[in-house]
Parts: structure tokens; C-alpha cells; sequence
């Protein structure tokens, strides 16, 4: 019997409304590069979260067996302590400290529990030059790339005695040389027997580097595909991911189009951290009445950005294009302007930008159309409680009042209240980011009930979701967007999951994905 | 009855302050063998916090955008005052010009912090940590260190004098112009609440209990009239008490009935929502503070009156007065919840509290302690009875 280092056996992790994982097996052999695939929220970075133990032992059901024992880990501290060390997408570094510092921080090189600073840069180099990096030690990290960043969290995991490092996403943010830098330090650190699991979405990288690949899907594991045994093709690979059967998930809509009713040319972003960075590049899309246009893609593939920037501007700088409403150029300076012009945006986190969790339902949903119960100057509250019973009723809000506060309500009641907010402001455009991320099945139904409901009235409503088949279900026509561009257009009829997915593919494997 | 308890549950918060004030009332009002609420005294309570009424109306705006708060208004007061004293008593210009002038000063003042604040975002604690020691600065030096006074008969007036009693006679016991002020005012109230009753029964909304309703405007018509025979049965209506009673109102009806005023708690609840709403919460900002300079010159202007003098150390430590009145009212020290009438509700406290101490002879540094205290356990109280409501 081959010689396992981790395995990971019957995992199941509940969060309120969802099953995240279902009896979820992973096994990894030492010394070897596992690959884990999935799309998003299939549950990748919840099992690593229950390996690192962000999820503490006892929130989840399941066995972890790590080199052998059984472990119960309480906290990130204790998965370190025996060798597993995880590296996430956002990377833990702290900008304005030195590279030296960076990698020992919370490992001190000291005596007691004062620094020794000479030990510390001298190991610091040593990690350095292990990971290939070359650079000064004593460099603040905010100075240096994110590909270079990238290397200091690796080394800084080195420097822990690292056994089993996890990677989520490291190549995400890169370009080509640096992606390929780090790809070989993997088989680098592979050949001196470090055991790496690898959570990545490209699958070139996969099909190059990885030894084995498991498959999850819907919080489950669907299959390990060994190198060498089995047939790890990209398409083989997509078939897994996306291969489930579609029931009935979805309300039926007979489509009624009209007229374009909103359009963008040639529309460019630059990102307001990086002046230089071209966020969005040269979209163009449209709208009609009536119709429900899918935006699908990788998170991180701009599509957020696009409907920021549009609505109003609140995202990026030198906005470039122009914009049509019901074939009139329009100008759109900002977000009150948006909103009186008919384009509407619900954002993607409902928590931090979406509601005001200390008010109550009724103040949530009046907010951005409060003008519209203004009379002689003065609100009509009579009039504005009237408004938020009918939504609540409509839209079937479960909760004690209008009085209650959003705060306390369940995430699908509380994407009620986003979407009751945005109908109220009688939008011609509505534009809606992932309105169905983190709510169960039944309040997703309900929530594409209201999307059909929106576009027989001869709304227009745009739908980002980074769930295929929630978009397949649902959109009369879908744009496929990858690192700021639109890559591909489908229409209902020859839509298809594998199509969307290797039209993502294909355009990272030309361009690299944009994401951070 | 389960009506009544959802209502009064739903507005426990403000209610829970109330009933605080009217214990430690009662509570003086025996330990002081009744001096406490003697007309005499209950107007002077009133003349010797006006400054803190003011400021904290201002004050509560400033925290509902976010907890921001307003270091600097007692160097503004004193800022204010210093000039009252130049324009008045050295330069001898008309009184009502020179109000005007300080007036249109204190706006300046918010226009040049809310700039910092709002528009180049510096944390307004900074801001107005610059300004408290800036306007203290500029005060001393345009008093020389020197207090400057009398001021003439009719800047006095503004929070010493009282409404002329222009209906009764010398003689009268009591004064009948006050008595007719709190009929009116009452009547208005019950005209007020009973259409707005009716209009919510023709609509179909919904309204309180009839029976919470009318103990309700029973209670408050009751309030107003024996406020109105007590201030009657001394001197009657102070002129000071129909400017804060006028500013309280405004900005209630501000904060909860107008949409600049509801844009203040959308911003306070959440920033970043509050403009993807279309909200401009630069703006927003901006006029909070514009607002608090025009409220601290009124404030200054109040002072300067009733010490009859511009004093380089007139205004100190009132900053942290209003700011607690606010707190004890049960403003959030984050932002987007608090009222008007709670802020005011802990000036009174507050006011109480000193009041009632001085008047038992004991010393103010006992009462330091005890108004820290409670400062202290009434904000404890708010966030333990918050946490137990999430659950």
C-alpha cells in the first residue's frame, strides 16, 4: 500500500440553510501534487478551510487523518503545528513590513521572546533563495509584485517545516513567467517531498503539474483521476465538473422580446488601485425588453466591475464607451444619476454594500427611491410602511414586521430585501450580481420567480452568476466573460455547460485569467 | 395586549432613557426634600444647560453619519463668544448685526472642517482635535487672556430674559401669556396626533392601539401642562426655551421625516450601501458639519449671554458634554442609530445629575465621578441589550 499523508474521510459541514460539504473524501499521497477542481461553491475552499481548521474540529462531521493520526485541529495554529500549511487567495502578508519579517511572523526567530533579527534575515535569505526569489530581505512586501509575493507566502511556509502546503488559486493574479516560475518550484519542492494540494482553474496548469485530481462538485466528491491510469484531459476534466443532471430547478418563462433597450460600445475600465491596469477592455453589449442576458464567468472575471462602472460609475477610473438607452446616448456621472436614468444595480454583497443590517426592513427597502414618498419636502411614512408590507407580502419576506431588522433575517429573506429595495426604484435595467450566492434552493427558486416576473412586465434584467447552471436556466442569452473581455456569446438554444466552460478555458489558455 | 408589548418593545431604547430621567427626578426630588423641581430651579436647570441642548442636537447628527464626533465645539463656543465680545462691547456694533456675523462665522468654521472631513476624508477626530486647539488659540489671543463684558441690556435678554407677560397684569400670580403658549402648544399636538390617525384609518395603514395612543397623548398634553404652570407660577416662558424647543423640533422633524435626514442613518449604517443607493455621502458629511459650526455659534452666543462676558475659558470641556448626552441617549458609538429627542433626553440626565448633586452640597468632583459612571453603565446597558436582541 502506497504511503497517504492526509486523508480525509465522510466530511460533511453544514452552514446555516446549506449543505457546503456532503460526505466529501479526499485521500493524498506523499510526496505528490493533488489537484482539486470544482466550480466555484463547490465546496473547495470550505474542505480546506475544515483541513486548516478555520472550521474547528467538532463544526464539521468527518475524520481527518494526517500522516497517520487522527486530528481534531481547534485552530489555524494547530494544523501548522503539525506541517499543513495553506496559502489563500489573499495573500496574509503585511505590506509594510520587510520580506525578512513577513516570513517569520507568528514563527519568530528568537531567544525567549526577544527577536534575533540577524537570525531572522539570515534564515530569510536562505528561504529566499530556496523559493528562487531573488530580492533583498529587508525589501517592505508592498513593494514587490504579486508574483513575487506569491513566493515570500511560500517561503514564509517553508520556513514552518511546511509537509503539506495547499495553494488556492496561486497562479490567479499571475502572468505567464511568473505562473510558470511557481509551477516548477512545485515539482521543485515535489522532488524534495513536499506534498502540495493545488486548487486552481486552469486546467493547462493541472493537466501539467498534477499528479492526481479530485473532482469536487455541489459540496461533493465526484472523482480522483490518477495520472497514468486514467484519462486527465481538460475535457475529461470539465465533463466531471459540470456533468450533473438538470431537474427542475428553474420556473418556466415564455420569453416576449422587444427593442434593445440598453446597450454599451466599446466600454474600458481602468482599476482604481492600479491606474495603469485595464480592468474592463473594449465591452460591448446589449439589452432588450424583456429579456434576461446572462453574464457568466470565473469570478474575478471582471463582471462585477463591468456592472459597477456602468452603474454609475462607481467602480474604476477612465471610463472609456458609450452607452444607449432605448437607442438615445445616455451619460451616466453617477449613481443617483443611474438610478432616475432607469439602470439599477444589486450588488453582489448584500452584507457589506448591499443593506444596512442595524435598520429595519421597511427603511432598507425605501432607501434609494425614498424621493418618490416625498411630499412637500416631508417622507410620507404612512405611505412608506404601505410600500414595505406590499413587498413583504409580494415577494413573501419571511419576518416578524416591517419593523424588523434586516440584520437578523436569513440571507435569502435578506436578498429579498436587496431586490425589493431595487424593484421599488421602478428600474427599466436592472442589473443583479449573484443574487442567489449563499441562499438555499427554495429561496433561489423564489428569487428567479421574481426575475421572470421582472422581465414579463418588459423589464430588461442583466444576471451575473458565477453558477453555470442557474444561468443556463434562466437567461434568454448569455455573454461569456473572461479577464475583462467578452469571450463568447450564447444564445438559449445552443447554450450548454461544456461550451461555456471551455469558451472560459480556451480564452485563459490565450490570455491568463484576470483575476486577483 | 400582545399589540402593546410589540410596540413598546420596538421602542424600548428611547423609553428606557425616559423612565432612567424620571427615576433620578423623583429620586432629587426626595433627596432635596423637593428643591429640585421648585419652578425657580427647574428653570434654572434648563438656563444652565442650554449650551449642552444645543450642541447635542448638532452633535447627534455628526455621530449618526458614523460615529464621528465634534472635539472642537467648546474652543467654537468660546471662538464665538470672544467675538460676540469684540463686536459688541469693543466695537460697539449693533447687536443684531453682530449675531449675524458670528452666525455666518460659525458656518465658515463648518465649511472649513467639513472640507477636511468630508471632502479629503481626514478622520474627523483629527480634524476637530485641530480645530478644539486652533479656536481655544485664536480665542486667548483675540481676548489677550482677558475677559471682556457687560454685554448691553438686550444680548442679556437672549438666556436671562423671559417672553413679556403681555395678557396678565403685574400683580398676576401667575403668567397668563405662558399658560396660553402651553394651551396652544398642546392643542396643536392633539390636532396633529388625531388627523394623522384618521388619514392612517382612511388609508388603511396601520396605527398603535387606540387605548397606548391615547395614554400617549394624554401623557404628553399632561407634560406640556404642568410644565406650562410651573414655568408660570415664576417668571414664564424663558426666551431660550423657545429657541431650543424650536431647534428640537426642527430637527427631529429633520432627521425623521425629510430624506437629507434619513440619509444621515442610511450613511451611518452603512457607507458603502448608502452610496451604491444613490446617496452623495461626501455631501452628506459635509453639511453635518456645516450644520455643527452654525449650531456651536448659536451655542457660543447662549454662553456669551448668560455669562455676560467673553471669557478666553468659556466653552471648556462642552465637546464632551453634548458627546455624552448623545451616548447616554442611546446614540450608537458607530453610527446610524440615535435621535434628537434621546440626546436630549441625556442632557437632561446629565443636567439633573449636576443639578441635583449641587443643590445636596456635594462637590464637583464627586459628581465627575458619578456622571463618568454613568456615562458609562448607560452605554453598557444599550450594547449588553442589543447583543441580547440579536440572539
Amino acid at each position: 500500500m502506497e504511503d497517504t499523508i492526509l486523508e480525509m474521510q465522510d466530511i460533511t459541514k453544514l452552514f446555516p440553510g446549506v449543505k457546503a460539504l456532503d460526505r466529501v473524501n479526499l485521500s493524498v499521497k506523499r510526496g505528490e501534487i493533488h489537484a482539486l477542481v470544482g466550480e466555484n461553491g463547490a465546496g473547495k475552499s470550505t474542505l480546506m478551510n475544515v483541513l486548516g481548521g478555520v472550521y474547528p474540529h467538532g463544526s464539521y462531521t468527518g475524520r481527518l487523518v494526517f500522516e497517520g493520526g487522527e486530528c481534531s485541529f481547534r485552530e489555524i495554529h494547530d494544523s501548522e503545528r503539525k506541517g499543513i500549511v495553506i496559502i489563500h487567495q489573499e495573500l496574509a502578508l503585511i505590506p509594510y513590513l520587510s520580506i525578512g519579517e513577513n516570513i517569520f511572523i507568528g514563527n519568530a526567530r528568537a531567544r525567549g521572546s526577544v527577536i534575533d533579527w540577524d537570525r531572522t534575515y539570515r534564515d530569510a535569505e536562505k528561504l529566499l533563495d530556496l523559493v528562487g526569489l531573488r530580492e533583498n530581505v529587508h525589501t517592505a512586501v508592498k513593494d514587490i509584485s504579486v508574483g513575487k509575493q506569491q513566493l515570500v507566502e511560500i517561503a514564509k511556509a517553508l520556513g514552518k517545516n511546511v509537509k503539506l502546503l495547499v495553494l488556492d488559486e496561486p497562479t490567479a493574479s499571475l502572468n505567464e513567467d511568473d505562473s510558470e516560475h511557481l509551477l516548477k518550484l512545485l515539482l521543485d519542492l515535489k522532488a524534495k517531498g513536499v506534498t502540495s494540494i493545488l486548487i486552481s482553474h486552469k486546467l493547462n496548469e493541472i493537466v501539467e503539474v498534477a499528479d492526481s485530481i479530485t473532482i469536487l462538485r455541489d459540496g461533493a466528491t465526484i472523482e480522483t483521476l490518477v495520472k497514468g491510469t486514467d484519462d486527465i484531459e481538460e475535457d475529461r476534466i470539465i465533463q466531471g465538473m459540470v456533468g450533473r443532471e438538470l431537474v427542475d430547478r428553474f420556473p418556466k418563462r415564455e420569453p416576449r422580446i422587444g427593442d434593445v433597450a440598453f446597450e454599451i460600445r466599446d466600454w474600458s475600465v481602468h482599476s482604481p488601485l492600479d491606474p495603469e491596469k485595464k480592468v474592463i477592455k473594449n465591452v460591448s453589449l446589449h439589452v432588450r425588453k424583456g429579456e434576461v442576458v446572462g453574464l457568466a464567468g470565473l469570478m474575478g472575471a471582471g463582471r462585477t466591475e463591468l456592472a459597477m462602472s456602468v452603474f454609475g460609475r462607481s467602480y474604476g477610473l477612465h471610463i472609456k464607451g458609450k452607452a444607449f438607452k432605448d437607442g438615445k446616448e445616455i451619460e451616466i456621472r453617477n449613481v443617483r444619476e443611474s438610478i432616475d436614468l432607469g439602470i439599477s444595480y444589486a450588488t453582489e454583497d448584500r452584507k457589506t454594500a448591499g443593506l444596512n443590517l442595524i435598520a429595519d426592513i421597511r427603511e432598507n427597502i425605501t432607501i434609494a427611491g425614498l424621493r418618490k414618498l416625498v411630499h412637500h419636502a416631508v417622507i410620507d411614512r404612512d405611505r412608506e410602511a404601505g410600500v414595505a408590507e406590499d413587498f413583504r407580502s409580494r415577494l413573501k419576506i419571511r419576518s416578524t414586521g416591517i419593523r424588523q431588522k434586516v440584520g437578523n433575517l436569513s440571507g435569502g429573506n435578506q436578498q429579498k430585501v436587496v431586490l425589493s429595495k431595487w424593484i421599488f426604484t421602478k428600474p427599466d435595467i436592472l442589473i443583479l450580481d449573484e443574487p442567489t450566492r449563499g441562499i438555499d434552493v427554495g429561496a433561489k427558486y423564489e428569487i428567479y420567480t421574481i426575475i421572470n416576473q421582472l422581465a414579463d412586465e418588459g423589464k430588461s434584467v442583466i444576471f451575473i452568476s458565477s453558477e453555470l447552471p442557474e444561468i443556463l436556466g434562466i437567461c434568454d442569452r448569455i455573454y461569456v466573460m473572461n479577464d475583462g473581455r467578452i469571450v463568447g456569446e450564447f444564445g438559449r438554444a445552443e447554450a450548454t455547460q461544456e461550451g461555456i466552460m471551455k469558451c472560459i478555458m480556451q480564452s485563459i489558455g490565450e490570455n491568463g485569467n484576470g483575476k486577483h | 395586549m400582545g399589540s402593546i408589548r410589540n410596540f413598546l418593545k420596538d421602542n424600548v431604547r428611547q423609553y428606557g432613557m425616559l423612565i432612567a430621567l424620571v427615576v433620578i427626578m423623583l429620586f432629587f426630588q426626595v433627596a432635596t426634600g423637593g428643591v429640585l423641581l421648585v419652578p425657580m430651579n427647574v428653570t434654572n436647570l434648563v438656563l444652565q444647560n442650554a449650551y449642552v441642548f444645543i450642541l447635542a442636537i448638532g452633535m447627534t447628527l455628526c455621530i449618526l453619519t458614523g460615529g464621528n464626533i465634534d472635539l472642537s465645539v467648546g474652543s467654537v463656543v468660546a471662538f464665538i463668544s470672544a467675538l460676540c465680545g469684540t463686536f459688541v462691547i469693543t466695537l460697539h456694533l449693533n447687536v443684531w448685526l453682530s449675531m449675524g456675523l458670528v452666525l455666518l462665522v460659525g458656518l465658515a468654521i463648518g465649511v472649513w472642517q467639513g472640507f477636511w472631513i468630508a471632502y479629503l476624508r481626514l478622520p474627523a477626530f483629527i480634524v476637530t482635535l485641530a480645530g478644539m486647539l486652533t479656536f481655544r488659540g485664536l480665542t486667548v489671543f483675540m481676548l489677550k487672556g482677558l475677559t471682556i463684558g457687560p454685554f448691553p441690556d438686550v444680548f442679556q435678554q437672549i438666556s436671562s430674559g423671559f417672553v413679556p407677560d403681555l395678557l396678565g397684569g403685574e400683580d398676576a400670580v401667575l403668567n397668563i401669556m405662558t399658560l396660553v403658549v402651553g394651551a396652544v402648544i398642546a392643542g396643536l399636538y392633539v390636532l396633529v396626533q388625531f388627523s394623522q390617525r384618521l388619514h392612517r384609518k382612511r388609508n388603511g395603514y396601520a396605527s398603535a392601539p387606540f387605548g397606548l395612543f391615547l395614554a400617549g397623548v394624554v401623557l404628553v398634553v399632561a407634560v406640556i401642562g404642568i410644565a406650562s404652570y410651573w414655568l408660570a407660577s415664576y417668571r414664564g416662558l424663558p426666551i431660550i426655551f423657545i429657541i431650543i424647543g424650536i431647534l428640537v423640533v426642527a430637527y427631529s422633524f429633520f432627521t425623521i421625516r425629510t430624506v437629507p435626514g434619513r440619509n444621515l442613518y442610511a450613511m451611518g449604517g452603512n457607507e458603502k450601501a448608502a452610496q451604491l443607493s444613490g446617496i452623495n455621502t461626501n455631501r452628506v458629511l459635509f453639511f453635518t458639519y456645516v450644520n455643527m459650526g452654525i449650531l456651536s455659534a448659536v451655542a457660543g452666543i447662549a454662553v456669551s449671554s448668560r455669562l455676560n462676558a467673553a471669557s478666553p475659558l468659556a466653552g471648556q470641556n462642552f465637546e464632551l458634554d453634548a458627546i455624552a448626552a448623545c451616548y447616554i441617549g442611546g446614540a450608537s458609538a458607530t453610527g446610524g442609530i440615535g435621535t434628537i429627542v434621546g440626546a436630549i433626553i441625556g442632557a437632561l440626565v446629565m443636567g439633573v445629575l449636576n443639578n441635583g448633586m449641587s443643590i445636596l452640597g456635594i462637590g464637583s468632583d464627586i459628581q465627575q465621578v458619578v456622571k463618568g459612571l454613568v456615562l458609562l453603565f448607560a452605554v453598557a446597558f444599550d450594547v449588553l441589550s442589543k447583543r441580547k436582541a440579536r440572539v
